[in-house]
């Protein structure tokens, strides 16, 4: 079985990735919740990479791959572009988006409460997202 | 995501069918920002055949709500598939929306 797939940054890959991540994860029983939050954060962080990290440019690519071990997938996200700055990352107040009417800014809190671990790497011009989640 | 809409006197009917994504949402942003929208009183939007929602879908409705708070335009999803509406609660939208099960209680709702 191939564990990796890689697509050009365009958002209309998104749903490739999805279906990807759906078709790994079809072997494990994941209730239809489960198996739904955990596609949702590889979406969340690809989307991410691709629109903001990369700016939907087609000639630059991410690259996910995924494994299992101890009950445990975890997904690996890598890219070539700018890097996540998570110390600058705060928690979205929801009411407040309401009040101003913001459109984004949502969805890392979502990976975050979905995903047991959630972790950002740099190393030279390579950045990798790696997320963990317990599913037995 | 393929977008409906039905008129039944001053409510308007979303139906939604498909999945609301980063490169979706954009056809719902253009639905929901149609100047014509806010001549409702409300809008219901049925949900039965949206398979999957991500932030960026859920931006779209956050974006619009106080809007249509302000207009007095109620906005009410329906038939919601349990793993989506899961996705709100993650979040407590579903504290700040109004999910109900069905078009029958969508309805009731809408004309209190």
């Amino acid at each position: 079985m191939n564990n990796t797939i890689t697509v050009n940054c365009t958002k209309k890959n998104l749903k490739q990735i999805r279906d990807f991540v759906t078709e790994y994860l079809a072997g494990f029983q994941l209730s239809d919740i489960l198996m739904n939050q955990i596609v949702l954060a590889v979406d969340e962080i690809c989307a991410n990479l691709i629109i903001h990290a990369n700016h939907e440019d087609p000639s630059k690519y991410i690259s996910l791959a995924v494994s299992e071990k101890n009950n445990t997938v975890k997904f690996e996200i890598t890219d070539n572009g700018e890097a996540f700055r998570r110390s600058e990352y705060k928690e979205p107040n929801i009411d407040e988006h309401v009040r101003i009417g913001k459109k984004g800014g949502v969805g890392i809190a979502l990976v975050n409460r979905i995903m047991d671990k959630v972790e950002f790497e740099t190393a030279g011009t390579k950045n990798t997202c790696l997320l963990y989640k317990k599913i037995k | 995501m393929k977008i409906t809409h039905e008129i039944k006197d001053t409510t308007i009917i979303i139906t939604l069918d498909g999945e609301l994504d980063a490169s979706s949402s954009v056809i719902l942003d253009e639905e929901l920002s149609d100047p014509e929208i806010m001549t409702y009183s409300k809008i219901l939007v049925d949900c039965k055949n949206l398979n999957y929602i991500s932030s960026a879908g859920l931006g779209v409705f956050i974006s619009h709500l106080q809007r249509f708070e302000d207009a007095q335009i109620k906005l009410i999803f329906y038939n919601m598939q349990d793993k989506v509406r899961n996705v709100f609660e993650i979040l407590g939208l579903d504290l700040l929306m109004t999910i109900v099960s069905d078009y029958e209680e969508a309805m009731t709702i809408a004309d209190e």
